[in-house]
């Protein structure tokens, strides 16, 4: 975001506009109100009261909220207004969310067997704001919640969506530097011009790579070089997770990829996210700047 | 009971394993709550308890100090510090008006870097 006084004038209006329109439309509890899930609610609060267990057993009355959660794999319930903006925050650097604010009236106790309904509006959202998290925008929503159809509770949450104020800084270290010496600097001189250059035997015409001082084949110590088509092929492959090296952010995919003149060479394979790359996947060879010193050659996947 | 008077305190010892928990039975699986790495990429220090779990210790604290049969009809919360591992939870209250059955009470919650939560709660105490 800009730091002009305008700029945030206009995206406030831009979210105000949101306000009043649902948030969810008759959401549905992804369970009934059951025993199996109050136990683990209060053990996990530590919670032994007497009320919560029992034929007559109702559930805590501050579960009111978790019978609305999507849980892990569903989307949540929200309307097309409350996902849009969400993104919209999202987008404008405001990625970032914490709960604020949460305030609940119960009507009736909840009981084992109730099936939670309830229906979400924008009720606010307020100007820009700037917190020890960082700079950004409260979201209330108000959530009517309904047990059998019936007016059970309601509940108002308010998020801060957030521009951290203490991202994690980006690695500042630089990547490792290359040994450049007599035997391979034809090979950096090639990256240089954006070429990829492979040695050949000039003796038995055998291709080599990485570069060597004699062929492996016959043991002549001449040689020529050949540059790369740059077509080739995932040949292997390994995903670091870790440990982290400083310049590196893991997870990424480190592949042996073979080129098209059949030797084969180590180094990343870019434009995939890291868990799609597979072996035989074709990739294409590319230059990559990564700081003012260093270019070196990787790979970027190709469609099929 | 009249207003002015204060609950007893109670002690949270806020574990990893109780905000894993908490995040979990309240549905929760936002990563912040359970996985540092990806808390940390967000700028925290460490994972932190959900509001979810905060709101149903809140309850618990009044319930668990008025009784079984005390019901709860409003919890209305403001997170500030945050609740990370190996911190401790002080939750301590003070009735602030009593009308016939209903008693309002207002609860603050205390962790080693400040207030993890401030908070009224009311509750009917049946005669």
């Amino acid at each position: 975001m800009s730091g002009e006084p305008e700029v945030h004038e206009e995206f406030e209006a831009r979210l105000k506009a949101y306000e009043g329109l649902p948030a969810a439309a008759t959401g549905v509890g992804r369970d009934l109100v059951n025993e199996p899930m109050i136990r683990h609610w209060c053990e996990a609060m530590g919670d032994t009261s007497p009320a919560y267990t029992g034929p007559d057993a109702i559930a805590p009355p501050t579960m009111l909220q978790a019978w609305t959660m999507a849980g892990l794999t569903r989307r949540p319930e929200r309307t097309a207004a409350y996902d849009e903006l969400l993104t919209l925050l999202d987008e404008s650097g405001h990625d970032a969310v914490v709960a604020t604010d949460c305030e609940q009236e119960y009507l009736r106790p909840l009981r084992p067997g109730d099936r939670i309904t309830f229906d979400s509006v924008i009720e606010s959202v307020s100007g820009r704001k700037t917190t020890k998290l960082g700079t950004g925008y409260f979201v209330t929503t108000r959530t009517d919640v309904r047990a059998g159809g019936e007016p059970a509770g309601t509940h108002r949450f308010r998020i801060l969506k957030y521009a951290p104020a203490h991202r994690p800084s980006r690695p500042v270290e630089r990547r490792p530097r290359p040994v450049v010496n007599r035997d391979n600097a034809g090979f950096w001189e090639g990256v240089a011009r954006h070429e990829l250059l492979i040695q050949r035997c000039v003796a038995c015409r055998t291709l080599r790579f990485p570069w060597l001082p004699g062929c492996n084949g016959c043991g002549s110590p001449d040689w020529d070089t050949v540059a790369a088509s740059g077509e080739g092929t995932v040949y292997s492959y390994v995903v670091m997770h870790h440990p982290p090296f400083p310049a590196f952010e893991p997870p990424y995919a480190v592949g042996l990829i073979e080129l098209a003149e059949g030797v084969r060479i180590v180094s990343n394979v870019i434009g995939v996210p890291y868990d799609e790359v597979r072996i035989g996947m074709p990739v294409r060879l590319e230059f990559r700047r990564y700081d003012e010193e260093l270019e070196l050659p990787v790979f970027q996947g190709v469609g099929p | 009971m009249k207003a002015g008077d204060r609950l007893p305190p109670l002690e949270i010892p806020v574990t990893r394993t109780l905000i894993v928990a908490g995040a979990i039975a309240s549905r929760d699986y936002q990563d912040v709550h359970h996985d540092p790495e990806l808390a940390r990429r967000k700028g925290s220090p460490d994972i932190f308890m959900n509001i979810l779990t905060t709101n149903g210790l809140v309850g618990r604290y009044i319930t668990d100090h008025f009784g079984p049969r005390a019901e709860l009809r409003r919890v209305a919360i403001r997170l500030g510090a945050p609740n990370h591992p190996g911190d401790t939870m002080v939750l301590t209250g003070s009735v602030e008006e009593v009308d016939g059955d209903m008693v309002t009470v207002r609860v603050t919650g205390a962790n080693g870097i400040g207030k993890h939560v401030t908070g009224t709660v009311t509750v009917r105490i049946p005669a």
